[in-house]
């Protein structure tokens, strides 16, 4: 009940009216994702997404309704039909809590609350379960499994500016790198273009898609700019306001170099206004906007401009997996954002990852349970490498007083070298330094110690482990975005402006080398029906689909 | 010059202290601050060896509780400043009425129980098969279960709450408006089940209303209102069961 994906506010797609395709929705989020995504996974994500999405309603989910009583869809960003259906503005929140209650009815289902993993056991080519640490009680030991299934989510924390949540620092990323499971197109970031300053805190793309506006300092909407379209008084999907994620914020760093943004204490920022929108409609559709906006910005949107900039949201790439939610290391399995199968490509949609965590959660559920099925029970190996695993937390950070190197300035040098070197623009000489400080950084880490050496719930020990997990999570999204020589979707290189699909429609994968060094390779991505195109938003996209026609 | 405040933090390990005690802080007062913030800041600068849960700081994970001065707060959504004028001090204590693990972190496992007690998902006596589509739900019917669907769990009202205080078995003000939650869902037929199940002096009839569980509440769940709909039900289906013939239903 306390998962990141509490936070999720906008809406969760699946085609449900008749107005609607399967092909269009496919098609939709592989243009969105720059036609990096693998489109065999897509074609399976669109088809059970209403199902799943189904299945949350009849659990007992407050979706949103049409007088009817019909399940309702809203529009959302890069998607040319509304297919999203949301719960207000808390929509991950309650899908969450739905998922949660109705699990309570299964006695079968053992939670292991406030357990932190440290490690995957392997043995025999195959995954055996983790050591973790019981945080109440300071216990360090072996769970063993048949099959494990990672849902850890993502890693915003490893740059300074995120929306993300105080715990996604990249932990199961990390475990599968280290365990030899390979990591798959890290290089893609995506910035939400509507963070508010200080916090991050997200104010969801529902707010543009039910009609708000982007505003530069002269009050101009700026996005008609950035080939996203012509301004509309009234939404226009795909267009303008409704352009994808990637776009907007590279549209947001290219007003900050024209001087049309405004400065603030906490950098520069332009505006969301909702005030032509109403009172009423804000209420009705966008509640925890308003909330979040009064208790933490201490603005009231339905008067006053909201000011927002680009802040780091979600990772496209993540644990490579198969269509099914398999990694390449047998036993192991992941979902959700800490996966990449990928639907995503090189940019997500809005409103494409909470069905993502029910379609391939559920098949990743399937498959992990039909391995464990046949697969033979955990062997000793892998309760002496917990054993192992036990002595060095121990030696390694319960014993060892704290030197001169603060785990919270080692994590805050990491933040900036990443937000410096991979954020919205990159170019090989920055990221260079990014890595080579990396290196530095990593160096150090080895020499922390703590201050805190007791059992009981020690957030501390919890702390110097996930700035472990972020800093292997840096070194792949920094060597990641090095090694990509082109510009494609949330990936924009200064020195590579333009897409390269001759030698850059494919994955990249990276790898840790047995002495800790790491290895980038590329797999071809599959393409069934949707041969790479020109992305398009706005008018000319309208005037594409009419030629079309 | 940046202004300064001072927190006074309950510290307690139960490897090294035999009852809690107080340790003063001193942090800088900046205008956007919470009192996360400052517990933050702590932390990162101060004394590692802090302990208090926290993840979204965006009040909606829930897991941020702690009592700002003797009222239980999210800090996440607590400023600083306001208590800049009240006086000099800030205290923070786990929330109370819990036992306590260490610092500022309460124990949740009791509270657990009590949810999955209420049977907080949809009870039917037929499931509709998914290729039947939805069950139908009007907007106004959503709204008549909405405001107890909200309840993020983070505990506020049960440390606001004197009968959790006298009565531990208690289950309390967010299990029961759950409950409620679900009672008034159009598409679970469960209340009679779950009325059967809390209508006793552990469950509704323990609250004395109060209604302090409300008054804390961050979004507006209203366990007190809950709780006062649940007595009317448990009273009808009572006399229900003079005025019809033994086991038939209305």
């Amino acid at each position: 009940m306390r998962s990141h994906t509490v936070s999720a506010e906008g809406g969760a797609a699946g085609v449900a009216k008749p107005d609607d395709t399967l092909d269009e929705h496919a098609y939709d989020t592989i243009s969105g994702g720059d036609w990096l995504s693998d489109q065999d996974a897509v074609e399976a994500f669109v088809r059970e997404a209403p199902q799943e999405l189904l299945q949350l309603e009849h659990w007992g989910c407050p979706w949103n309704r049409e007088p009817d009583g019909h399940v309702a869809v809203r529009a959302f960003g890069g998607m040319k039909k509304k297919r999203t259906w949301f719960a207000a503005d808390k929509t991950g929140f309650h899908m969450l809590h739905t998922l949660f209650q109705t699990t309570l009815k299964f006695n079968p289902i053992v939670r292991y609350d406030e357990w932190f993993v440290t490690k995957l056991l392997v043995d025999d080519g195959r995954v055996q379960g983790v050591v973790a640490i019981e945080l109440m009680s300071g216990k360090i030991q072996a769970i063993t499994a048949k099959a494990v299934i990672l849902c850890t989510g993502g890693c915003g924390r490893v740059f300074p500016f995120t929306t993300n949540a105080n715990i996604k620092n990249g932990d199961g990323m990390a475990l599968a790198f280290r365990a030899g499971a390979p990591l798959k197109d890290m290089e893609f970031v995506q910035y939400h273009p509507t963070g508010l300053p200080f916090t991050g805190i997200l104010i969801t793309e529902a707010a543009r898609a039910e009609g708000g506006y982007m505003l530069n300092k002269d009050g101009y909407r700026y996005l008609q700019d950035y080939n996203l379209g012509s301004p509309e008084p009234k939404p226009v999907l795909r267009s303008m306001e409704l352009g994808p994620r990637d776009r907007l914020s590279q549209a947001f760093v290219k007003e900050f170099q024209k001087g049309r943004t405004v400065e603030t204490p906490h950098g520069h920022v332009v505006h969301l206004d909702l005030r032509h929108l109403g009172e009423k409609l804000i209420n009705a559709r966008l509640p925890f906007v308003r909330e979040l906006c009064q208790k933490y910005q201490n603005i009231d949107p339905v008067r006053e401009l909201i000011p927002v900039r680009p802040v780091v949201h979600y990772m496209m790439g993540g644990v490579s997996t198969d269509i099914k939610g398999a990694t390449p290391l047998a036993g192991l399995y992941a979902a959700g954002e800490v996966a990449c199968v990928s639907i995503n490509g090189a940019n997500r949609l809005g409103s494409n990852s909470l069905p993502e965590c029910l379609v391939f959660g559920a098949r990743a559920g399937h498959a992990a349970a039909e391995f464990a099925s046949t697969a033979k029970a955990p062997n000793g190996v892998a309760q002496a490498q917990a054993l192992d695993e036990q002595k060095r937390l121990e030696s390694r950070f319960l014993g060892k007083k704290s030197g001169k190197d603060r785990i919270a300035t080692i994590r805050k040098e990491m933040q900036t070298t990443l937000e410096d070197s991979a954020g919205i623009y990159r170019e090989e000489g920055s990221l260079s330094k990014g890595a080579e400080k990396l290196r530095e950084l990593q160096e150090r880490y080895d020499n922390i110690g703590l201050d805190d050496n007791s059992r009981t719930f020690n957030t501390e020990l919890e702390a110097a482990l996930e700035l472990g997990y972020m800093l292997d999570v840096a070194e792949c999204i920094v060597q990641s975005a090095w090694h990509r020589k082109e510009s494609r979707g949330a990936h924009q290189r200064t020195d590579y402006p333009a897409r390269d699909d001759d030698r850059y429609l494919a994955h990249s994968v990276i790898w840790r080398n047995p002495d800790g060094s790491s290895r980038i390779g590329y797999w071809p991505v599959t393409i069934t029906r949707w041969p790479p195109g020109e992305r398009v938003y706005g008018q000319q996209s309208a005037e594409k689909a009419k030629t079309a026609k | 010059m940046v202004e300064k405040i001072t927190l006074e933090i309950a510290r307690y390990s139960p490897e090294r202290d035999d009852k809690p005690y107080f340790q003063q802080y001193e942090v800088p007062v900046h205008k956007e601050w919470v009192v996360l913030d400052a517990l933050n800041h702590i932390k990162d600068t101060q004394d590692a060896s802090l302990t208090y849960r926290w993840s979204c700081r965006m009040g909606i994970c829930g897991s941020c509780g702690m009592m700002v001065n003797g009222e239980p707060k999210l800090t996440c959504a607590t400023f600083l400043s306001t208590y800049v004028r009240s006086g000099s001090k800030i205290r923070v204590e786990p929330l109370r009425y819990f036992p306590i693990i260490r610092d500022l972190v309460t124990e949740l496992t009791d509270f657990l129980a009590k949810l999955k007690k209420v049977q907080p998902w949809l009870i039917r006596k037929e499931e509709q098969p998914l290729s039947q589509g939805e069950y139908l739900q009007t907007p106004e019917q959503v709204d008549c279960y909405k405001a107890y669907s909200m309840c993020i769990n983070c505990t506020l009202c049960y440390a606001a709450c004197p009968v959790v205080g006298l009565e531990p078995i208690f289950v309390g003000p967010a299990a029961l408006a759950l409950a409620q939650r679900y009672n008034l869902d159009s598409r679970d037929q469960g209340a009679p089940e779950r009325i059967a199940q809390l209508a006793h002096p552990d469950g509704i009839w323990g609250c004395t209303f109060v209604g302090e569980c409300t008054r804390v509440c961050p979004k507006h769940v209203d366990p007190a209102g809950a709780i006062q709909q649940y007595k009317l039900a448990a009273v009808v289906s009572w006399l229900k069961s003079f005025v019809l013939p033994r086991g038939q239903q209305s």
